[in-house]
């Protein structure tokens, strides 16, 4: 019995701790977005403007929430919801410290990416539920942009995997133990880094909603809550790619005399703000240049990467 | 774990029948992306999780994505949907039938027979396939690869650009 109270509550936790993560997430970006840029920000609803968040959710929650009468209902309706649910279920397989876990099982990394690839249906439908050319055109972008960039995505962990000789995600962080897997799979660490930023389509992927050629890609006819669903969806998606770069590669809770649970909101809070300055800095790519980049350079590289793992650990044994 | 296999089967039944039968293309690929969901929940009841993530990954998260790919790049409009519900008669059902029938009857001859044959005893880990797949079926993996190269290379000549084309763009 008390272990079911307790998985409730981690689980509760997860939940908790991750929605106010995404909405405390919109006015971090956009302050550090301004201190990049060398101005200020929302600065002015509350202390350092921080009520802007309960202002942007009364604003999204309130507006009115319009379905196109030449779109498909159902499949419009149900289509934020898939980025949503899948980014979450992810969480399933995270491990927050030894103890705040929801799910120890022996396929954790193919879970994720499982989940992963399921998130695409969200973008891919939306946009062909809206009716819309621009939405479509970027539901293909988006579908095709997600398909390459998933299966570099695969073969960048197995590296990881292959040194721990499982897939469960608690025993991949013990194995961190002595020594951090980015300094073991460096290459690896770097692909699925990029993989991660295309997967959650932000600068410099943001192809499917690039706004100066596309309106605003597959989310164009949606308003109110369910555009906030794509929008919690994306900053759900950055935590889920940083907590999962620190689990895989950044030695998990691992960490000196701060407690673990501590040094695994420290390292992924360090990612999310990596993955802003990334927006910050960078221009969109072109959409060959994406293609050619991930099919010539990363595809083969990961190969590369995951066939020296090989050969070393099989060297070494 | 019995309930969610039941639970599991009936969506895996339902949603197959709904993509059978609806008329309008990407109504029923979604339907059909439920029923491999559902498949794959049944196969990790059933003691397989690797089977069952792969299910999830390749079949319901890759393919089907191709799937939804081609068909909203054709995207065909409400006359499309009118020319299948056309198609979708009587007669066609026949086949199909016939060979669910078969398929029934083998599945509940099973089932009524040597209880040595019922999945679930053992949970089958990950390293256990591996071993399977890279031990006694490696001839099967390999020819398996070797298909899939002929595949590639089939379609990376299709759609390889002219020449003069080529030229002609620069």
């Amino acid at each position: 019995m008390s272990s079911v109270v307790t998985s409730l509550l981690v689980i509760v936790f997860v939940l908790f701790s991750l929605l106010t993560t995404a909405s405390l997430l919109i006015w971090l970006e956009r302050r550090l977005l301004a201190l990049w840029q060398d101005r200020y920000g929302p600065n002015r609803v509350g202390p350092f403007g921080l009520g802007q968040v309960l202002a942007d959710m009364i604003k999204i929650f309130f507006k009115e929430d319009w379905t196109p009468p030449f779109a498909d209902r159902p499949v419009f309706v149900i289509a934020p919801t898939f980025i949503v649910i899948t980014a979450l279920m992810s969480f399933a397989v995270v491990p927050f410290s030894p103890s705040i876990l929801v799910s120890d099982i022996d396929i954790g990394v193919l879970f994720f990416l499982a989940m992963s690839s399921l998130g695409v249906y969200s973008v891919a439908l939306a946009g062909w539920a809206s009716n819309n050319k621009y939405a479509l055109l970027g539901a293909l972008r988006a579908s095709a942009q997600m398909l390459a960039y998933e299966v570099f995505m695969g073969l960048s962990l197995m590296g990881v995997v292959a040194i721990t000789g499982s897939f469960s995600m608690q025993a991949i962080v013990k194995a961190q133990e002595n020594i951090w897997f980015i300094v073991l799979q460096p290459i690896g660490f770097v692909i699925f880094m990029i993989a991660g930023i295309a997967e959650t389509h932000r600068i410099p992927f943001d192809l499917p909603e690039a706004e100066s050629e596309l309106v605003a890609g597959f989310h164009s006819e949606y308003s109110g809550m369910k555009f906030g669903m794509f929008f919690v969806g994306e900053y759900i998606g950055i935590t889920l790619i940083s907590a999962l770069l620190v689990t895989l590669f950044m030695g998990g809770w691992h960490g000196p005399f701060l407690p673990p649970v501590l040094w695994f909101f420290i390292k992924v809070f360090f990612f999310i703000c990596g993955f802003i300055l990334l927006r910050a800095s960078l221009p969109r790519m072109r959409y060959d240049q994406l293609m050619a980049f991930g099919w010539k350079l990363m595809l083969p590289l990961s190969l590369l990467n995951l066939m020296a793992t090989g050969a070393v650990i099989l060297w070494s044994s | 774990m019995n309930y969610v296999f039941y639970i599991a089967a009936a969506v895996a039944v339902f949603s197959t029948l709904m993509a059978i039968t609806r008329a309008n293309a990407v109504h029923a690929l979604l339907y059909m992306i439920t029923s491999l969901l559902s498949s794959s929940l049944i196969f990790f009841v059933l003691g397989a999780p690797y089977i069952a993530a792969l299910q999830a990954i390749v079949y319901a998260g890759a393919i089907m994505v191709l799937f939804v790919f081609i068909i909203m790049m054709l995207n065909q409009g409400p006359a499309s949907t009118e020319q299948e519900r056309v198609w979708i008669s009587g007669k066609t059902w026949v086949g199909p039938t016939m060979l669910c029938a078969v398929l029934l009857a083998e599945l509940i001859w099973i089932v009524r027979g040597d209880p040595a044959w019922l999945p679930g005893k053992t949970i089958i880990h990950p390293k256990d396939v591996s071993k399977a797949l890279y031990g006694p079926y490696i001839l099967v993996i390999e020819l398996a690869s070797m298909l899939l190269t002929a595949g590639l290379v089939g379609a990376y000549h299709l759609g390889r650009r002219e020449p003069e084309r080529r030229e002609g763009e620069s």
